[in-house]
């Protein structure tokens, strides 16, 4: 199969893969550039569990084509923290807001999307951004708490 | 056309662990030179946080600071045996085990001290921060990772610990059929309010009262965190999920997560929880162990809720809109039951 090279930022640092056709960006990122903090759960969509930005805008990376990230500033939950973990990394980790963790990547990323465009958000914008995301083990109280705790601790504030 | 309220009660007594053929677990701890201690199990973290509170049980047991201890579940190749983790077992089962190999471990731990301290292993105590001093004289003193270390280069000696927990197979008296199938049960009672719609078939969960007796809270938020989590699971199991067709051919039957219905994080309903302690005497530190229990008592409780909300019996799970309006349509519409 031909492949086919495509550059874009990942986490701030250039990123030069070849991919193959019809391949998505959850399989590259995962298989090609080794970032495994995007996870694989259903591959069709529905979970959200591979949750990553592209240019900001929360994507399913099953879904999209590895090919049309090119030019593309990809975020995921392995460039989140810093020096220090990010607000949001915080306060799922003080609210016990995982479990098993399998969506827990996911989630973060939905969070951070909706932080970054909305700092102070209501509980109701807080379940409307994690509507696509699905968590089996929390009953996802834990984690609106976390999400709006990490908005008072200023998560959206912070510059990107 | 109307949404009527209805309010469901269920009680449980859930056994913790079980009695197929005995019901074992192991543990292994040792120390590395660095005084650091490592636990042994093949009891795998599902996220229940199994390493969480096996990791606070051996620390206690030690005597050392819980960062001193890692917990290692990853191989029942190597590990040592146990039977899993399901049944609501783990913490009772496994915290048991883990005691006792703890317990063998500070033995020789204290053997070690006392020979470099020149004093009677009796006269030792640990104060949980890394140090061991003799009683009534913090001063003579030395650090668990100092006396381990002496332990192994200058002693010859293993700072090591075995356990297992067992409950042995009951039998049954051939007269009378008595048996103990079950030697420590944990309790929980829960009251679910829900609204049903007479017009639709839609069950919304209201408000969900719980309180649950599990022994000793080890880790208080991991107990609130499976009661949250699982109550939520048991919602899921009432009203949602299904692997089994509504419709007459096995073959639509859902096969992904968009024809398997779950609540979503729109769909909850408040939680207030009340954890009763009472150490239970043979828990490792008096716990239990919330396990599956956290799910069950919801599936009679908003069955119960839905009877008391429109007069039905649903008896087939999940209680969906279709079979609430099946049952609407055979009675004559919605009688709602005395409010409780």
């Amino acid at each position: 199969m031909a492949r086919k090279p495509i550059q874009f930022r990942l986490n701030g640092k250039d990123e030069a893969v070849f991919v193959e056709e019809g391949q998505n960006l959850l399989d590259a990122l995962r298989r090609q550039v080794g970032d495994t903090s995007p996870k694989y759960g259903c591959g069709q969509g529905t979970c959200g569990a591979c949750t990553v930005l592209v240019d900001g805008e929360p994507r399913l990376s099953c879904l999209m084509l590895a090919e049309s990230a090119e030019g593309a500033s990809i975020e995921t939950t392995a460039g989140l923290a810093g020096a220090e973990l990010h607000p949001l990394q915080r306060a799922f980790l003080d609210g016990f807001a995982a479990q098993c963790g399998y969506c827990t990547s996911g989630m973060l990323m939905s969070a951070k999307a909706l932080l970054d465009r909305n700092p102070s958000p209501t509980r109701e914008q807080v379940v409307d951004a994690i509507s696509g995301n699905i968590c089996r083990c929390t009953g996802y109280e834990p984690i609106i708490d976390a999400i709006l705790d990490a908005a008072a601790r200023g998560a959206g504030r912070r510059s990107a | 056309m109307a949404k009527h309220r209805g309010r469901g009660v269920a009680t449980i007594n859930y056994p913790i662990g079980m009695n197929l053929g005995g019901d074992p677990s192991q543990a292994l701890v040792h120390s590395n030179p660095d005084g650091k201690f490592g636990v042994a199990l093949s009891s795998i973290d599902l996220g229940q946080g199994m390493k969480s509170v096996t990791r606070q049980i051996a620390a206690e047991t030690l005597g050392v600071p819980v960062e001193d201890v890692y917990v290692d579940t990853a191989d029942s190749d190597t590990g040592p045996h146990c039977m899993g983790s399901f049944a609501s077992r783990g913490t009772h089962r496994v915290g048991n085990a883990v005691i006792a190999a703890a317990k063998e471990a500070r033995a020789v731990m204290l053997e070690a001290a006392a020979e470099e301290l020149e004093v009677n292993p009796e006269d030792l105590e640990t104060d949980g921060k890394g140090n061991i001093h003799v009683k009534g004289a913090p001063s003579r003193s030395i650090s668990t990772g100092a006396a381990c270390a002496a332990a192994q280069f200058k002693q010859g000696r293993t700072v090591s610990g075995r356990g297992i927990f067992l409950i042995p197979l009951s039998d049954v008296d051939p007269d009378t059929g008595e048996m103990t199938p079950v030697s420590c049960f944990a309790h929980a009672a829960l009251v679910v309010e829900v609204e049903v719609d007479d017009e639709t078939g839609e069950l919304s969960v209201v408000e969900m009262n719980s309180a649950y007796e599990l022994g000793r809270a080890l880790n208080p938020k991991l107990v609130e965190q499976q009661l949250v989590g699982g109550a939520w699971m048991g919602l899921s199991h009432a009203a949602f999920e299904t692997t089994e067709p509504y419709y007459p051919e096995r073959e639509h039957g859902p096969v992904d997560y968009n024809g398997y219905p779950m609540p979503g994080p729109g769909d909850i309903a408040p939680h207030n929880i009340s954890v009763l302690e009472r150490p239970a005497p043979d828990g490792p530190y008096g716990g239990k162990g919330p396990g599956e229990m956290c799910a069950n008592p919801v599936l009679p409780a908003v069955a119960n809720a839905v009877f008391n909300a429109v007069g039905i019996r649903v008896d087939t799970l999940p209680i969906t809109p279709e079979r609430i309006l099946r049952g609407l349509k055979a009675q004559g519409g919605a009688r709602p039951q005395a409010r409780r």
